[in-house]
């Protein structure tokens, strides 16, 4: 596929990028740009280097052994495979399938781990800003105020997946990206996230990998499509699910695909 | 097969009886204006509650799979489609059902020179035909049929427009026939619609299957 040139900025661009584990080639030539403050859906079949491709982003695919990826990943246009990967991280904060909270970490803790982890030193009150901020942000505030020393594990599975998003937002990243962030969450607490996304968009760039199609057209303002590696269709979600210009677009958001 | 698949075909086949008892309905209104038949106009009269009917179950069935589906691209369309398709030809039956109330109102049956001079029964076969291609372009999805409904319509719009002169001089030389010929005209006018009616229906076939929307465009 051609290369979508967006006309607002870009913060990530991805020009022939491929990744592979081993010989095994899950993403094939991907050319795409992600604009600021969107939220970009990315759909596609189960195998289809979805994932691989969001791993990519932060560099997490090559912590697989036997991955590698070869083509242009950029962030601003910085090229993220010449960033020291924690600097990426810094700079893309990622969520999870399943809320993945530090178990035996509080609320409060939780929220700055990245700071702990990465050895950076704050003074209380900055922690107490950090955490404050960034809970309100993820709307968990108010809910968890008054517990902010109890275990992350304490709270809902919903609770807990904003709390991971929390944890991210902690860091002040560019981009966020989320991989099938709401599968392992009841449909009041997809909800939540979902109206969440719309939010954080303000502040960041949201990528979303999710299998959930109708999330993808509530929640994004671009979709990508990919499958068997490729990036067969990228355009604004409003087109994709009104007139799809590929036909295997149509096929898999019709629920058509053999 | 995707249930939604076997939804929207069982949708297709109920709009198809839509279209059976909407022709036959017109259809059946020519004939009782065309013979003075009261009692076939009773008929379309008591039947314009099938299509009714008909038209509400299609209402509910697009309801339903737009709650349980979620319809995306074509599917959709199709629906968004077929709800204003629907709509479109409970209006022509609509109309069938006026003309009949005509012929149920009128005191004897129509001369056959204002019937020839006021070209009305070529206006109600082309009507008749128009609907008939919009019907076989929706069946076979076939938009080279539905846009050749564009230029059928003008037929229509040109017997239409030509009418009130027609009749004008025709009254100067048979006063007495003026009530007819005010029935006369009052068709004219709904047949013109069942045109506009079919002209909405084959744009919302074309929306439906090149996502394109012509409504309000001039240029077909």
């Amino acid at each position: 596929m051609e290369s979508t040139i967006v006309k607002d900025s870009v913060v990530i661009k991805s020009r022939d990028f491929n990744a592979y584990f081993g010989t095994n080639h899950v993403v094939k030539n991907v050319n795409i740009d992600i604009p600021r403050n969107q939220v970009v859906a990315v759909m596609g079949p189960s195998g289809c280097g979805k994932t691989t491709y969001l791993r990519c982003i932060n560099r997490m695919h090559e912590l697989i052994p036997g991955a590698s990826s070869r083509g242009e990943m950029k962030i601003n246009d910085e090229d993220i495979y010449e960033m020291h990967p924690i600097f990426v991280r810094l700079k893309i904060g990622m969520v999870f399938q399943r809320p993945n909270p530090f178990p035996n970490l509080s609320i409060y803790d939780n929220v700055i781990a990245g700071y702990k982890l990465n050895g950076i030193k704050l003074a209380r009150t900055e922690r107490d800003r950090i955490v404050e901020h960034s809970l309100t942000r993820v709307a968990l505030w108010n809910e968890v105020k008054d517990s902010l020393n109890k275990k992350g594990s304490f709270l809902s599975g919903g609770q807990q997946q904003r709390l991971c998003i929390a944890r991210a937002v902690a860091m002040e990243p560019e981009v966020l990206l989320f991989d099938e962030p709401t599968s392992a969450l009841d449909p009041i607490s997809t909800s939540t996230v979902e109206e969440l996304f719309h939010e954080l968009k303000t502040n960041y760039t949201l990528i979303i990998v999710t299998h959930n199609m109708q999330q993808a057209a509530r929640v994004s303002d671009r979709t990508a499509f990919f499958y068997l590696g490729e990036l067969v269709e990228y355009d604004e979600t409003k087109t994709m699910f009104t007139n799809p210009k590929d036909n295997r677009t149509q096929n898999y958001i019709t629920g058509r695909f053999s | 097969m995707a249930q939604i698949e076997t939804e929207l075909q069982l949708l297709k086949v109920e709009v198809t009886y839509m279209y059976t008892l909407v022709r036959s309905q017109l259809s059946n209104a020519r004939l009782a204006f065309v013979n003075f038949d009261k009692d076939l106009a009773r008929e379309v009269t008591q039947k314009e509650k099938r299509v009714n009917a008909t038209e509400l179950k299609i209402d509910r069935d697009c309801e339903n799979i737009f709650a349980l589906f979620c319809p995306v691209a074509i599917d959709l369309r199709f629906l968004l489609a077929v709800l204003k398709i629907n709509s479109n030809l409970e209006r022509i039956g609509d109309i069938a059902d006026g003309i009949a109330k005509y012929v149920i109102k009128a005191d004897g049956p129509f001369k056959k020179e204002l019937l020839e001079v006021s070209r009305i029964l070529q206006m109600y076969d082309e009507s008749v035909v128009i609907l008939d291609d919009t019907q076989n372009a929706f069946e076979q999805e076939d938009t080279i049929l539905a846009r050749g409904v564009f230029k059928k319509d003008e037929f229509l719009d040109n017997i239409n427009l030509g009418a009130t002169g027609i009749l004008d001089k025709y009254l100067k030389d048979h006063p007495e026939d003026t009530l007819q010929a005010l029935w006369i005209l009052s068709i004219i006018r709904r047949l013109e619609r069942v045109g506009d009616q079919s002209k909405n229906i084959a744009e919302e076939i074309i929306f439906y299957l090149e996502a394109k929307v012509l409504k309000h465009n001039k240029k077909h």
